[in-house]
Parts: C-alpha cells; sequence; structure tokens
C-alpha cells in the first residue's frame, strides 16, 4: 500500500509536467512542426521570437497593463479597505459586497459589459480600457487581501499615530501602508501574475496595440509552430525566474 | 484489565539535545502517578514514548510484560487524553466516545450502549448527541476522558489535560479524575506542571528536571522529605540555609553531618519547638486567609530572608522580633 | 463637526476611488448589458426595448440551448474527476512527503501554472494532436493501428480543463489538509484507526468544506472559460462561452450576447446558492 502512493505521485507528475515538458522540448525542433519525431536542436525559432518586433513590443504592452494597472488596483483596494476596516460607516456589508462582487463574474462577462459600454459611451478601445478590465478583475482581490490583513495591532498603531499629530494622509504613508507591506506586495504581485496571463478582457478591449496572451493566440490561429512553442518556453523560464528571485530577495530576507 | 508500565533507561534527544537521560521508573498496575515538573523537563516526551508517539533512542518500555518497541501507537494497550481534547468536531459526543470501540469492530448497538455508560461515568448522561462545539471546555474534558476510557485501556496517558481551565474548574475536575481513576482502577499517567495539582490527585509524584528524575515518592514524602534541593524547590516554597558541617549564616546549629549542605524549611514548619535557629526581625506580614505570611531577617544574618507562615490568629508588628525554631527540616546536599 | 461625522468623511473618502470605480466600470457596465439583453436586432442596429426575444430564442433553439448543456455536462465531468485526482495528490503531498521537501513537492505540481493559459492549452494541443506525441508513441509502440482523433473532441477539452484543475485543487486542497490540527489523527491512531481509517473517518470529513469550496470554484471558472475549449474542443460541440464569442464576433449580435451571458450567470448563481451550505469562502 506504501508504494502505491509513490506511484501515484509519479503517475500525477508525468500528467502534470508532460505538456510542459513537449513545449519546451519542441521549442528546440530543428523543422518545420513542434511534433514527433525530434529533428535535433536549434535554436532558430528562439532568435526568430526575440527579433519579432510585435512579439517584444506585446510583451512590453504586458508589462505596462499589468504593472500600472494592478498598482492601481493596490491603491484603490488599500484605501477602501482601510476606510472600512477604520470607521464603521452605515451598510459596509454591502459595500464590502460591491467591492467583491466582480469576482463572482466570469471573466468574459466583465469584458462583454465594458465593451458594451465603451461602445455606447464611443470610446475607444486600446491599452488603456484593457487596463480598465483588468482593474476591475484585480480590485476585489486587493481590496480583499488588504482587508484580511488589517489588525488589532495595526488600528492600535495608528490610534497612536493620530494621537501624536499625525494627519490621515501621514498615518497611511508612514504607519499603515508599512506594516502591511507583506499583505500588499502579495497583493500585487498575484494581481500582476493574474493579469500578465490575462486573455479575454485583453482580446475583447483592445485593437491595434495587444498584450502577449492576445498576441500569442492570433498566432495559434496560423496554426502549429515551434515558434509558439519557443514564446511558451520562454515565458515560462522567464516567470520561473523571477519567482525564484521573488523568493530569494524577498522572502527569504524575513527570515 | 489493567497493567503495570516499567520503563528501562530510557534515552532521548532532539538533534543534538538530550531530553531524556537514561530514565528508568516502575509503576503498578493502577497506580495514579503524576510526571510533575518545569516545561522542557522530558515529561512529555516521556509521555509520548509511553504512548508509541515518538520511539526511543535508547531502552525499553514493557507495559504489562511486553516489550513496546517496534508497535505503533494504534496497537499499544494505552490511549491519551491530549490537552486539546482533539474531540472530532465532525461527529457526536457518542461518536466520539464509541470511536475507539468502532474502530475494534465493535457493532453499533453495543458501541452506543457503552458509550452511553461512559459519558454516565463522566457526568455526562444523555448528552450524547450534542456536538463538541455546543459544550463548555470543562464538558469536552470530560468527554476526551470518556474516549480515551471507553476502549479499556491497560495505562491511561493524560497530556495536562487541565492546562485549559479555569482555577475552580480546575480543582473540580482533579477531584473527579481521582474519583474515576478509583472507580475503573485503571493505572493513570498524568503530566502536569503544576504541583498543587500533582499532590491532589497523585497516589505517587515522579519529579522530573531536565531530561532526569530528580525525585519520586508519595505527595507527602515529595513534599516533606524531598531527595533533591530541585524537587525541594519545585514542590512549593521553601527556605534554604546553607551550611557547612554544623556552621550556617545563622551560626552553630544543632545538626550533625559534615561539609556543604543545605537545610530546608518549609515556610509553615516553623513552631514554637523544635531545631533553634535564633532571632529575626519581621520585615513584612500579609494576611492571607488561611496564614499569615511573614518575611523575616535573622539578627545574626540580616541579609538573608525567611518566609515564615503563622496561624491566622497571629499577626506580628513589623519590627517585632520572633524567636524561631524549625518543627520538621531537611538537609539535602547542596 | 462632530468626531464621528468628521471620521465618517474621511472613511468614505478613503472609499470613494474603489467604489466609484467599480459602480462604473462593473455595476453600470453589467446593467447596460442586462438592458441590452432585452433589445432586439434589425439588421445591423440595435434597437432598445424590453423585448425577451433573446431569452425565447435561446430556449427555443436548440442550437444555442445546447451550449448550456454542453458547458454543463463538461464542467460537471471536469469538476468530478479533478477533485478525485487532485485529493490524493494533496493527501500525499501533506502526509508522505518528508516536510523538507513538501514545499518543492507542491512547487513542481503546479509548475505549469508558470507557462500562459492559452499555451498550456496549446502545448496539449501538440500532446493530443493527431501527429502529436501521444500518437506517436501510441503507434510506436504498436497499441494502436490508426491515429486517434482527441483534439476537436469533448475528450480534449475535458483533458485540458482536468490538467489546469488538478494543479489548482491540489494547492488547495493541500492549504487545507495542512491547517489540520495533526492531534485529530494523533487521536484516531491513539483510539487504534489505521492509515486509510484515519483518512476516512476523520481527515476527509474535516476537510470536506475546503473541498467544496475548491469544487466551486472549479465549477465557476470552468464553465466561464472560452480559451481552452476553443484551442482543444473544436467548433462542433460549443460551449456556453464558445457561443458568446461567436454572436460577438461574426454577427455583432449584442443583444444576444448579452443575453447569453445573463444566463451563464443565473447559472453560476443558481450553483453558488445550491452550494452555499457548505461553502466557506475564507477557507479557500
Amino acid at each position: 500500500m506504501r508504494g502505491l502512493g509513490w506511484v501515484y505521485l509519479a503517475a500525477g507528475y508525468g500528467f502534470i509536467l508532460l505538456p510542459v515538458a513537449v513545449l519546451v522540448v519542441f521549442s528546440f525542433q530543428d523543422g518545420r512542426l513542434p511534433v514527433p519525431p525530434f529533428q535535433g536542436v536549434s535554436l532558430k525559432w528562439h532568435a526568430q521570437v526575440l527579433s519579432d518586433r510585435n512579439l517584444m513590443a506585446a510583451l512590453a504592452n504586458s508589462a505596462l497593463v499589468a504593472g500600472v494597472s494592478s498598482a492601481v488596483a493596490l491603491i484603490m483596494g488599500f484605501l477602501a479597505a482601510h476606510g472600512l476596516a477604520r470607521v464603521h460607516l452605515p451598510g459596509s456589508v454591502w459595500l464590502r459586497g460591491l467591492l467583491m462582487a466582480p469576482m463572482t463574474v466570469s471573466a468574459l462577462i466583465l469584458a462583454l459589459g465594458l465593451l458594451t459600454l465603451f461602445n455606447q459611451t464611443g470610446l475607444r478601445l486600446s491599452l488603456w480600457t484593457a487596463g480598465v478590465g483588468h482593474v476591475v478583475l484585480n480590485l476585489p482581490l486587493c481590496f480583499a487581501i488588504c482587508y484580511a490583513a488589517m489588525g488589532d495591532q495595526q488600528k492600535a498603531a495608528e490610534r497612536a499615530a493620530r494621537d501624536l499629530g499625525a494627519t490621515e494622509v501621514q498615518v497611511l504613508w508612514l504607519v499603515s501602508a508599512p506594516m502591511l507591506a507583506p499583505a500588499l506586495l502579495a497583493a500585487f504581485f498575484l494581481s500582476v501574475t493574474f493579469s500578465w496571463d490575462e486573455f479575454i478582457l485583453a482580446f475583447l478591449l483592445t485593437r491595434f496595440d495587444v498584450t502577449l496572451p492576445v498576441e500569442i493566440w492570433s498566432m495559434l490561429r496560423s496554426g502549429l509552430s515551434p515558434a509558439t512553442n519557443a514564446v511558451g518556453s520562454l515565458v515560462f523560464v522567464v516567470s520561473v525566474i523571477a519567482v525564484v528571485l521573488a523568493e530569494v530577495l524577498v522572502f527569504a530576507r524575513k527570515r | 484489565m489493567t497493567a503495570g508500565v516499567s520503563i528501562q533507561s530510557v534515552s532521548q534527544s532532539y538533534g543534538t539535545t538530550r531530553v531524556l537521560h537514561e530514565v528508568s521508573l516502575d509503576i503498578a498496575a493502577g497506580e495514579f502517578i503524576v510526571l510533575l515538573g518545569p516545561s522542557g523537563c522530558g515529561k512529555t516526551t516521556l509521555l509520548n514514548i509511553l504512548g508509541g508517539f515518538a520511539e526511543a533512542a535508547s531502552g525499553r518500555v514493557l507495559i504489562g510484560g511486553r516489550d513496546m518497541a517496534g508497535i505503533a501507537a494504534k496497537d499499544r494497550p494505552t490511549t491519551t487524553v491530549f490537552q486539546d481534547y482533539a474531540l472530532f468536531p465532525h461527529m457526536t459526543l457518542a461518536q466520539n466516545v464509541g470511536f475507539g470501540l468502532r474502530m475494534r469492530g465493535m457493532a453499533g448497538p453495543a458501541r452506543a450502549a457503552r458509550a452511553a455508560a461512559m459519558l454516565d461515568l463522566v457526568g455526562l448522561a444523555g448528552r450524547g448527541d450534542r456536538r463538541p462545539h455546543e459544550i463548555s471546555g470543562g464538558q469536552r474534558q470530560r468527554v476526551a476522558l470518556a474516549r480515551a476510557l471507553a476502549v479499556e485501556p491497560q495505562v491511561l496517558l493524560l497530556d495536562e489535560p487541565l492546562g485549559a481551565l479555569d482555577l475552580k474548574l480546575r480543582r473540580a475536575m482533579q477531584g473527579e479524575l481521582k474519583a474515576i481513576q478509583r472507580r475503573v482502577g485503571t493505572t493513570f499517567v498524568h503530566v502536569t506542571h503544576d504541583q498543587e495539582e500533582a499532590m491532589a490527585m497523585a497516589d505517587r509524584i515522579v519529579v522530573m528536571n531536565a531530561g532526569r528524575i530528580a525525585d519520586e515518592g508519595p505527595p507527602r514524602q515529595v513534599y516533606l522529605s524531598p531527595r533533591s534541593l530541585f524537587s525541594a524547590g519545585f514542590m512549593g516554597e521553601i527556605n534554604k540555609i546553607p551550611l557547612d558541617g554544623a556552621q550556617s549564616a545563622l551560626g552553630p546549629l544543632a545538626l550533625s553531618g559534615t561539609g556543604p549542605r543545605v537545610l530546608c524549611i518549609r515556610p509553615e514548619a516553623f513552631a514554637p519547638d523544635g531545631l533553634p535557629l535564633g532571632p529575626a526581625r519581621v520585615l513584612d506580614v500579609a494576611f492571607f486567609g488561611s496564614h499569615v505570611r511573614v518575611q523575616a531577617a535573622p539578627l545574626a544574618a540580616p541579609d538573608l530572608r525567611l518566609v515564615v507562615h503563622l496561624p491566622p490568629a497571629a499577626l506580628p508588628q513589623v519590627g517585632a522580633v520572633l524567636n524561631l525554631f524549625a518543627g520538621s527540616h531537611v538537609v539535602l546536599d547542596a | 463637526m462632530s468626531l464621528a461625522a468628521r471620521d465618517r468623511r474621511v472613511g468614505w473618502g478613503l472609499v470613494a476611488p474603489a467604489l466609484i470605480w467599480t459602480c462604473a466600470f462593473f455595476a453600470v457596465p453589467f446593467a447596460a448589458m442586462l438592458a441590452l439583453s432585452f433589445a432586439r436586432m434589425e439588421g445591423r442596429a440595435v434597437v432598445p426595448g424590453l423585448d425577451p426575444g433573446n431569452y425565447v430564442r435561446f430556449f427555443s433553439e436548440w442550437a444555442l440551448f445546447k451550449a448550456l448543456l454542453t458547458s454543463l455536462e463538461i464542467t460537471l465531468v471536469v469538476t468530478v474527476v479533478s477533485v478525485m485526482l487532485a485529493y490524493p495528490l494533496a493527501a500525499i503531498i501533506a502526509f508522505r512527503v518528508p516536510p523538507r521537501w513538501q514545499r518543492l513537492a507542491l512547487l513542481l505540481a503546479v509548475l505549469p501554472f508558470w507557462t500562459s493559459y492559452v499555451v498550456r492549452s496549446y502545448a496539449w494541443l501538440l500532446v493530443l494532436g493527431q501527429n502529436g506525441v501521444l500518437n506517436k508513441a501510441l503507434l510506436g509502440a504498436g497499441l494502436i493501428a490508426a491515429p486517434l482523433e482527441i483534439v476537436a473532441t469533448r475528450t480534449a477539452t475535458v483533458i485540458g480543463f482536468v490538467h489546469f484543475f488538478v494543479m489548482l485543487l491540489t494547492l488547495t486542497i493541500y492549504a487545507n489538509l495542512v491547517q489540520l490540527s495533526p492531534n485529530y489523527a494523533r487521536a484516531a491512531r491513539d483510539l487504534g484507526a489505521g492509515g486509510v481509517q484515519v483518512l476516512w473517518f476523520v481527515i476527509l470529513p474535516l476537510t470536506l468544506p475546503g473541498v467544496v469550496t475548491g469544487a466551486f470554484l472549479t465549477f465557476v471558472l470552468c464553465i466561464g472559460d472560452y480559451i481552452t475549449p476553443q484551442i482543444l474542443g473544436g467548433n462542433n460541440d460549443l460551449t456556453l462561452p464558445q457561443l458568446i464569442m461567436l454572436q460577438l464576433g461574426r454577427s455583432g449580435n449584442f443583444p444576444l450576447a448579452s443575453a447569453l451571458s445573463v444566463v451563464l450567470m443565473v447559472v453560476v448563481t443558481v450553483a453558488y446558492a445550491g452550494s452555499a451550505r457548505w461553502l466557506r469562502l475564507d477557507r479557500l
């Protein structure tokens, strides 16, 4: 019975890692199609991807949208969480519910709603409109994480700061934010992750300038190619490195 | 059917730290033994080794004459009452109590009957279909006890089960535990850091310190005739007067023996007659209800502080001089 | 102004940005979409009104209604299979893998998260395709005579989904298992329970709420996903999201797309209402 557990674990890992392995291996395919047989190692697809101007632009766009929308979502979410935690406002249960509501709705529906709005107000689709969508997507998350992280210790510290003459802004900047730094970082990191990989909102709400997932999607439309593998592998490797770096720099420092 | 426990030269280490140093102890069947000591003394480790949750690095454990080496917790003739009770929150009280019986294959109706009987034993008759979150902490403790006793273990292990209760409840439970143990006759091994609790319940107290047994015996013996300085101090407040032969800070005393030793006197052991200790000035008087607590400095050694318990009627003035005599006392090696 | 009133003003001020944003870019668009679902298409123009025509179309046209059934069937299968595969995996990592290696084991189990979601589904295309890794391997081993047609069928969609949700559920179920007090298992063992009995009588029931929460999350994410069915499922067996996108793209039929979206929302709400009893969203 004991051995069965390890067999299952191995089978599980096999199933989970199979597509990634295939992706990475065939990105080095010296041939036209990313399917067996493997014809030898070639770096041409990676080179092609890295010199593809559209892809590089999409990459930059993704970073921009992710960074800006996550920052906006974090700031608004943090302020709202702070406001609701500190002051007892009438109907705060409903307010919290409203702020969390977008989480319960599929991204497709969020996108459709925004598309309707933009059409009716005549707003042009661009990276900005995609960014607006991403903020809608990530605001509930940032709010929830910040709200959950607010505790009595931090409220007591804020009260002490106010007692010593700090203005509201000073309290937020000098006391609340630093004390909640781990939660703020986690919320930002999570938002960036979701925004970076987000497809449907970006697809429906952009026109000419697109994000990376949308660009990859259009690559798919033209059939199987090791170039797509190369993009996927590069994104994968960079993400892993980023996470490892974050782990080492941010979290290891805490120990 | 209960059984005795024989712990033979058991040692244990966590990493490089030794937590038990060749501890040996024999527990008679049906005894209520209390392992008493400060945190880190190894009492819980020893209990875990008895229960099968930890394997001793060296030494043997015999329960009912049977060597427990290699026998897992689930197959041992012991059950444990945990400090946080660990009642299964998704089961009723009756299902909790009957769990061990279910594992042994007892049929439903027989289980229910036995569970009801056990709940009755601990004073919770008729509450079988409640859930753990619906009852109080003290009641949960009783259910944990009932659950552990339901399978009729040869030895019951208790890991500071009264720790989470308030003082009044704790005192009540101590009496009840003792009464239940007498009724079922099972060997109880109880771990605590509270010396009053130990004295209230134990047939024998085993005082532990830094992985070794510092003293052991019936409560009266351990309290009045401690065998080590550690256990003397741990069992209650005690006055320690250093000796060299018969010389002390108070001057020469009427004691035999040579070498560096310590004269130990309990605060309540001062009497109108006994070993003369000389006069002492009263520094502080406090009324404690059942006694008066006096802090006194001997005239012969004004830096020394003695704590004396006098009967509640006696209320000496601060600054008055008392003539002190030690009634019962013990001399221990330094 | 009194202290309490001033405090409240500050509070409202802090909440205002998030509140305004949510109203402007979520509540209002949602209302607009809802209103649009009662509109009509005449040629290329949208005629607003209170016409339930789109909903009538949905319930009466088989091609449209079928998409809902397809979505529900796929989602239910995916949820059940993913939970059943993920629970043992999470349990093995939590209880069998030495504590020192658990973090690494978990990381390995969710490694594909770090590829883009689109790319991940694409990778399954490479595995399951007619010339893909699976077929070439089976052909090479002589187990089949002709390549299996998996891609562009429901099976491929299910496999693609299960792959993703097994990872997600392993993560959430592991978190649940690990926060369970070890004393419960200890007490059970102490009373004579063997390994399987401990799992069945104690651990499983106590982690069930967390499992239900994970299953609900799986349901919601799966039923609303466009990417995986579109890449792996082909165009014959459309899911509801695919149908919505189709209405948007080809005919620009916003009213119908809106109505279908409302249907999707209702389904999710019903699922929530049905499982609310076991749902503890804070335990996620």
